[in-house]
C-alpha cells in the first residue's frame, strides 16, 4: 500500500459523486413516469408534448451530469 | 485522458478510456493545432456524410422520394417543425443555424458508434465550442432584438415584488450555466456510453484467461455489449435532439424574453 492521504480522499470523493447519478435517475424517472401516466389518460394530447418531455428530461439529467463534472474535476484538475 | 501505457499479459488488454485519446494520423510526434489527427479525420467524415445525405441524397428531387431523399426530407421537416413550434414563426429566420447544429451533432454521434471510430462529441473542447457559439448567438440576438428589455428575462414581472430579487439571482445563475450544461450533457453522455461498452468488452475477454469463470461471464458481457450498443444508438439520436431543442428554447427566450 502506497500513496498519500490526499489521493485517497480524491478517489473517495469521486466515488461519492456517483450518488448524484442516483438523484438524476430518480428525477428522469419521475419526468418519464408522470409523462406516461398523463399520456395514458389523454393519448391524443401526448404527441404534442414530447418536446416538453425531452426538455424536462434534459433539465433533470443536467444536475446528474454536474456530478459527473465534479468527478472529472476531482480526477483530472485537482 | 489516460495517457500512460495500460495492459498486462493477462487481464484487460485495453483501457476503456483509450478510445478518447487524440492521436496524430501520420506520425507519433506531438499534437499541434495544425497536426492532422483522428479528430480531423472524423470531423471531415461528418461533413462528408452530411453532404452525402443532404446534397447527393436529394439530387433526384423526385416527387416520390427514394430512401435517402426521404431521410433528408424527414430531418429537414423535423427540425423545421421544432423551430417553428418552440421558437415561433420569427425564429424560423435562424433555422439554417439550428439545422447545421443538428446535422453536425447527429452525424458526430452516429459515426462515433462505428467500431474503431473516434467520437468527436465526446470531447468537451468540441461540445464546449458548439455550446458557447449557441450561448453567444442567443445573447447577441436577445440584445439586438429587444435592447435592454432582454433583461426582463431575469426580472420576473409576473412574480410578487418581494421574491423577484431571489428569482433574479436564480435566473442569472441558470442563464450562465446553460453553455456548461449544454456541452457537458452531450460530452458526458457520449463518454459514459462508450466507456461502458468498452468495459463490458473488456470483461468478454475473460474466457481466454479463466475458462471456468469466463464461461459464465463472457456470454453475459457480450449480450450486455449488444444491449448497450442498441441503447447508445438511441442515446446518440436523443442527445442530438435534446441539444437542438434546447437551442430552440434559448432562442425563444432571446426573441420573447418576457415570461
Amino acid at each position: 500500500m502506497e500513496g498519500n492521504i490526499g489521493e485517497l480522499g480524491q478517489y473517495i470523493g469521486v466515488g461519492l459523486t456517483a450518488i448524484g447519478m442516483g438523484g438524476a435517475a430518480i428525477g428522469v424517472g419521475n419526468v418519464a413516469g408522470n409523462f406516461l401516466s398523463g399520456a395514458l389518460r389523454n393519448p391524443s394530447a401526448a404527441a404534442g408534448q414530447t418536446a416538453t418531455l425531452f426538455i424536462g428530461m434534459a433539465f433533470a439529467e443536467a444536475l446528474g451530469i454536474f456530478s459527473f463534472l465534479v468527478a472529472l474535476l476531482l480526477m483530472f484538475a485537482v | 485522458m489516460a495517457t500512460e501505457a495500460h495492459g498486462e499479459a493477462t487481464g484487460l488488454s485495453f483501457h476503456p478510456m483509450d478510445q478518447f485519446i487524440v492521436r496524430p494520423l501520420f506520425s507519433d510526434g506531438p499534437v499541434h493545432w495544425y497536426t492532422p489527427t483522428n479528430v480531423t479525420l472524423w470531423l471531415a467524415a461528418i461533413v462528408l456524410a452530411t453532404l452525402a445525405l443532404l446534397v447527393l441524397g436529394t439530387r433526384g428531387r423526385a416527387i416520390v422520394p427514394n430512401r435517402s431523399q426521404s431521410m433528408a426530407e424527414m430531418a429537414y421537416g423535423m427540425i423545421h417543425k421544432m423551430v417553428g413550434d418552440i421558437a415561433g414563426k420569427d425564429g424560423l429566420k435562424y433555422f439554417p443555424y439550428i439545422m447545421t447544429l443538428f446535422m453536425f451533432v447527429v452525424f458526430a454521434n452516429f459515426l462515433g458508434l462505428l467500431p474503431m471510430a473516434f467520437t468527436v462529441t465526446s470531447h468537451i473542447a468540441v461540445t464546449g465550442v458548439l455550446a458557447l457559439a449557441v450561448f453567444l448567438t442567443v445573447t447577441i440576438i436577445g440584445f439586438v432584438k429587444n435592447g435592454t428589455h432582454f433583461l426582463d428575462l431575469f426580472w420576473v414581472r409576473s412574480a410578487p415584488l418581494a421574491i423577484r430579487p431571489v428569482l433574479a439571482v436564480i435566473e442569472v445563475i441558470s442563464y450562465f450555466v446553460r453553455p456548461l450544461s449544454l456541452s457537458i450533457r452531450l460530452a458526458g453522455n457520449m463518454i459514459a456510453g462508450h466507456a461502458v461498452i468498452k468495459v463490458f468488452a473488456g470483461f468478454a475477454a475473460l474466457i481466454l484467461i479463466n475458462p471456468g469463470l469466463g464461461a459464465l461471464v463472457t456470454p453475459v458481457s457480450i449480450l450486455a455489449v449488444v444491449g448497450m450498443y442498441a441503447f447508445e444508438i438511441l442515446v446518440a439520436f436523443i442527445q442530438a435532439y435534446v441539444f437542438t431543442i434546447l437551442t430552440c428554447v434559448y432562442l425563444k427566450d432571446a426573441l420573447h424574453p418576457s415570461h
